[in-house]
């Protein structure tokens, strides 16, 4: 029972109510990866790489071995001979699990421990000798294609070059053709540097390994357990319905939970070698330096336009670093991910965007937060170039938006790279920022200051994103398609459980869902159960990344509860003995019943139905007991949830720090199922787009070395550096989304970076500043005030 | 979670107790006053201490603050948050308050030791700059006696300080002197951050009004915090005015040693030491105004 106040309201379905999930977490009671413990459960800990390209001469493991502590050292040559030392990764690229040649970035795996205590595990890797043959590293991804550059990936036959993947997408003629007769063109290289998800909890496994029953259950922190537990299998030859992978509660994702790690590998294989459970939890450094990180775009940016300011045509060229080995998660069509939907909000007449990928010296991943798939990139470059253009044109940035955006009337609609927005009104949500923000005012505040000398910037940004991956005839993650899952029962008394195929990293799923099903039902989001990230008593879907829980698994609820709802009318018309059609479903508050049509509170509650459904009683003719629902739902397109943003900062002219002053976020997600957790979601993604654009950054030194690798070098903003958001709503439903829901994870960490970049930028405007990349800290910014804003390299 | 190499632990009782147990178990064993310095580097594995030598206990016997006219003495236990709440400090030295502000976060400061952060001697440590910035001299205890060393010596360079192994900081004394007052500022990349660089300035005035005496103690621009003897000889004798204060920011800018990394570029945090060194003055001359001194 739940004894706490609620905040306002008990809804029924849809609306405001605390998350029910926080009953735990507020007290403590949360079951992490690592608050798992099983009876005679050993720790692991992974020896890994101090540089960044070396061959491995050899690895002496001997006094390690002796500690008498220590139950397995495993090196990648023992891999190698189980035919283990190599896995697939997302990207269909393989990844070591153990080096067994060479190591490829600083921070790879080279062996590991399995021991008593997590103490011990760590002291033996001070045991273990390895010897490197240093050698030359590449870092600077513009060189990673020079001749004469090291070659990285030898493991792969008949690899001359650190070439990993070229794509395109529009129409490069089409494009040519109206930058050719454009009066207006501005071009600006972009540089959105790499950053990390950093989520409060690192990621780990447990293993158990039962050798009798052949059986392996792991508890991963994991954002797709289903998709796992397939490429497992596939991987290391374990027969699929004898793995159980559970996702507990888990501390954040942001995409660093996506990829599978070696990790995980290790702690299976540590738990099959000894026979006992084997526990593995990365530290931060570990997170940091060696598992997925997000961005790393070099982008070239033409925009082109009339004089006027008509928008002509977008076109980009894209260096993208991915590590050495490519681990990103992304349909195999789109090895680029969603970047093809950088024409934005912005009905232009070509677009073009290539893109050439390349391998580096540095870890792996590239899905990470806002992974949406890479839209955090896609939006930044299309809203910096549309204000470099303002700049250049001497426009409002607002006014040049309106007078491009789409317009309400042109939804459904195609973009040049073809993708179909489901709906939209941009300048109703571009309007209602000008409002809460009282732009004009802003900007006769800003004039004045100006002659004072004073440095106040006020950016926009306007995004759009394409989110809920996604119709299976076009999305996969290696080969399997991403439809969801999802199963209700309702117990005799009224109560439900639902089952779901994604699992939830802090957004709040055990409330949402109970809600949508409450709504369809007309029963306490309370009574509703909800069970996910366990393979075993879940259906089968792909997990929650890319912002598509709820256009995906949320379409599967309601459709599953509706279900559930047209059985139940059968039901109550036994019951009330009238045809099917006679009934009349109402939800009032107290809560869902059929009634016989133009007799009112005649009938039957659901409750009663369910009850029905179960009982002893006869039923219909052809209608099975139980009252249950099963679905696997493929969506029919992506939702395209949009926003505008306004963010007003202040410059010190002495010390270039950056204050944000005000942020104003107008959010359009379609229907908002509770606004609580839709505003946490955008706070959260709002604060995670200020630590972008000002401070978080994943650097390396020119050996190699990661600069990031603790908490203390990789900032992430706090309190003090975020302002009280104000937010904004407006509403235009998904047609195609059984409610018109569309995602919100993504939105504030894609559409807030380019706003606090364009803020700062508009501040510099006095200095001649057309353009500095993130991270803007106190020095960079500084430096851009002498005229020498430089790439983050 | 990064988990510390084997160590033994002792709990010391006095001073006395602490000295005693530093000189038996020899070049391996290590005070742990606040542990925000050495905890951290103790996980990283960047320090492998055989013993910690655990002085918390001696926070009644080390933790204070005693003002008269002519002296502040501070115990080297005295944590943080004692320093940033102190009513008596701030009205002689407000610099401490200044800088308290903006030294880490609050469970850092619960717990973060002046002795702590002076013998840790981190070129970006903002006390040690405070110190030398108000002429502090060091206590030092060890099984022969005690002596004191003042701040322009304390530091040998970067982690290094001439305290050796046997011995302890037991408190900083800093001379209180008439018609003065002290600021600092600091800019980081974040709250909590360490400083890209800071700046603290003392100013006393005569009374006629012109400076007396002026010093400045720059943090992460250097090897140590920095004094810088040339401003104090320039400001001397001068009326306290913008171009005074910019002379020194000039000079301040000339003497530092920064060095380029994540934190800023050189050039940058050159800019900074002149920027704050004016900052800093200016503010301490206000107060010496606001304080009816001038
Ligand atoms: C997240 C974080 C942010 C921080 N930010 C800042 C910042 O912005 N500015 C800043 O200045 N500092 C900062 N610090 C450092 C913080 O102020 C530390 O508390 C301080 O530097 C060390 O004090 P301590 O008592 O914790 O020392 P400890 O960690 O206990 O000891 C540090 C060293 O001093 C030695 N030692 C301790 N006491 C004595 C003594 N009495 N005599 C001789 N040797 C002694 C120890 O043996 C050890 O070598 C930060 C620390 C953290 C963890």
């Amino acid at each position: 029972m739940s004894t706490f106040v609620d905040n306002d309201q008990r809804p029924l379905g849809h609306g405001r109510m605390l998350r029910k999930e926080d009953r735990r977490f507020v007290r403590g009671r949360g079951t992490y990866v690592d608050d798992i413990s099983l009876p005679g459960m050993l720790h692991l800990a992974v020896l890994r790489s101090p540089v960044a390209h070396a061959r491995i001469v050899g690895v002496d493991t001997l006094a390690a071995e002796a500690h008498p502590k220590v139950k397995a050292v495993v090196t990648g040559a023992m891999l190698a001979e189980r035919g283990l030392a190599w896995m697939p990764t997302l990207s269909g690229d393989v990844q070591a699990v153990l080096a067994t040649d060479k190591v490829r970035f600083q921070g790879q795996e080279v062996a590991f421990v399995v021991a008593e205590d997590r103490y011990a595990a760590r002291d033996a890797l001070e045991l273990i000798d390895v010897e490197y043959d240093v050698l030359e590293p590449v870092v600077d991804v513009r060189r990673a294609l020079d001749d004469d550059a090291p070659l990285i990936r030898d493991d792969l036959e008949g690899k001359r070059d650190n070439h990993c993947f070229d794509w395109e997408t529009g129409d490069p003629a089409a494009t040519a053709a109206v930058f050719d007769r454009a009066e207006v063109v501005v071009r600006q290289e972009l540089v959105f540097p790499r950053v990390h998800p950093a989520p409060m909890e690192t990621c780990g496994a447990v293993a158990d390994y039962d050798r009798v029953e052949e059986r392996l259950t792991l508890w991963a922190t994991t954002q797709a357990p289903h998709a796992h537990r397939t490429l497992l299998s596939m991987f290391a030859g374990l027969p699929e319905h004898r793995i159980r992978v559970v996702s507990p509660d888990i501390g954040g994702g942001f995409g660093n939970k996506v990829p599978i790690y070696p990790g995980y590998v290790h702690a299976i294989v540590g738990s099959m070698l000894t026979g006992r459970p084997v526990k593995w939890t990365e530290d931060r450094t570990e997170n940091l330096v060696a598992s997925g990180f997000a961005r790393d775009y070099v982008m070239q940016g033409e925009i082109a336009a009339t004089r006027d300011g008509r928008i002509l045509g977008l076109r980009s060229h894209v260096l993208a670093d991915h590590g050495a080995f490519n681990g990103t998660a992304a349909p195999r069509k789109f090895p680029g991910g969603f970047f093809g939907v950088f024409t934005g909000s912005y009905d232009l007449e070509a677009a073009y965007c290539s893109m050439t990928a390349v391998h580096t010296n540095k870890a792996p991943g590239g899905v990470a937060y806002a992974c949406s798939f890479r839209i955090a990139e896609a939006v930044y470059l299309v809203e910096r170039m549309v204000d470099l253009l303002a700049a250049e044109l001497g426009r409002d940035p607002v006014s040049l938006r309106m007078q491009n955006f789409i317009r309400p009337e042109q939804f459904p609609y195609t973009s040049r790279t073809g993708w179909v927005y489901d709906s939209g009104d941009y300048p109703r949500a571009m309007a209602e920022a000008l409002r809460i923000a009282g732009y004009d005012e802003l900007r006769a505040e800003q004039a004045e200051r100006r002659s004072r000398g004073e440095l106040m910037g006020i950016g926009v940004s306007f995004f759009t994103e394409a989110v809920g991956a996604g119709p299976r005839k076009d999305m996969d993650m290696l080969g399997l398609g991403m439809a969801d899952g999802c199963e209700l029962r309702v117990h005799p008394t009224g109560s439900a459980v639902i089952r779901l195929a994604v699992q939830t990293q802090g957004q709040g799923h055990e409330t949402t869902f109970a809600q949508l099903v409450a709504e369809e039902l007309g029963i306490r989001p309370d009574d509703v159960d909800v069970v996910h990230g366990d393979t075993d008593n879940t259906p089968y879907g792909l997990g929650t990344y890319g912002s598509r829980s709820t256009p995906v698994s949320g379409a599967a609820a309601v459709l599953a509860a509706r279900r559930v709802r047209d059985k139940a009318r059968l039901i109550a018309a036994g019951m009330l003995e009238v045809a099917p059609e006679d009934l009349e479903w109402t939800k009032d508050d107290s809560g869902g019943r059929f009634d016989v049509r133009g007799v009112p509170d005649t009938g039957v509650t659901i409750q009663q139905i369910a009850m029905r459904a179960h009982g002893a009683g006869d039923l219909p003719a052809g209608v099975e007991g139980g009252l249950d629902a099963q679905i696997s739902y493929n969506p029919d397109n992506l939702t395209y949830p949009f926003g505008a943003y306004i963010c007003v900062v202040d410059v010190d002219p002495g010390t270039a720090v950056v204050k944000v002053r005000r942020f104003i976020a107008v959010d359009d997600c379609g229907t908002r199922i509770n606004e609580m957790i839709v505003e946490g979601q955008i706070h959260g993604g709002l604060a995670d787009g200020i630590g972008m654009a000002l401070m978080e950054f994943i650097g390396f030194d020119e050996h190699g070395n990661c600069l990031g690798g603790s908490l203390m070098d990789y900032l992430i903003p706090t309190a003090l550096e975020v302002p009280d958001w104000e937010c904004g709503t407006t509403v235009t439903p998904s047609p195609h989304h059984p409610i018109g829901a569309k995602g919100v994870g993504e939105s504030a960490t894609v559409g807030s970076p380019p706003a606090v970049v364009n803020a700062v930028v508009d501040a510099l405007a006095l200095y001649g500043v057309r353009h500095a990349d993130m991270p803007l800290t106190p020095s960079r910014v500084w430096e851009a005030m002498q005229g020498r804003a430089a790439p983050p390299f | 979670m990064q988990v510390p190499a084997p160590i033994e632990y002792e709990r010391a009782v006095s001073v006395e107790h602490a000295i005693g147990l530093l000189e038996r178990l020899g070049e391996e064993a290590r005070l742990i006053a606040g542990g925000h310095s050495l905890l951290p580097m103790m996980k990283l594995r960047l320090a492998n201490p055989e013993y910690l030598v655990d002085i918390n206990d001696l926070h009644a016997e080390l933790g204070y603050i005693r003002i008269t006219a002519t002296q502040v003495r501070i115990g080297a236990m005295t944590r943080h948050r004692e320093l940033l709440e102190s009513d008596e400090l701030a009205a002689v030295c407000p610099i401490f308050r200044d800088a308290e502000r903006v030294i880490a976060d609050p469970p850092v400061r619960n717990r973060g030791t002046l002795g702590g952060a002076l013998c840790q001697a981190d070129p970006s440590e903002d006390l040690s700059s405070v110190c030398t910035t108000l002429d502090a001299s060091c206590v030092i205890r060890g099984p022969e006696g005690e002596r004191t060393v003042s701040m322009d010596d304390f530091h040998l360079g970067p982690y290094e300080t001439v305290v050796g192994h046997a011995e302890m900081l037991t408190e900083v004394r800093i001379p209180v002197r008439p018609r003065g007052s002290s600021a600092y500022a600091k800019v980081d990349r974040r709250a909590g951050d360490w400083a890209v660089a800071a700046a603290g300035a003392a100013l006393w005035v005569d009374e006629r009004g012109t400076i007396a005496d002026a010093r400045v103690g720059l943090a992460a621009v250097g090897p140590n915090t920095t004094g810088i003897p040339e401003v104090s000889a320039a400001l001397r004798g001068r009326p306290p005015s913008d171009e005074a204060w910019s002379l020194a920011g000039a000079i301040a800018a000339q003497a530092c040693r920064p060095v380029t990394d994540s934190r800023g570029t050189a050039d940058y945090k050159r800019h900074l030491a002149g920027e704050l060194t004016r900052r800093t003055l200016r503010a301490a001359w206000e107060r010496v105004r606001e304080g009816g001194a001038a």
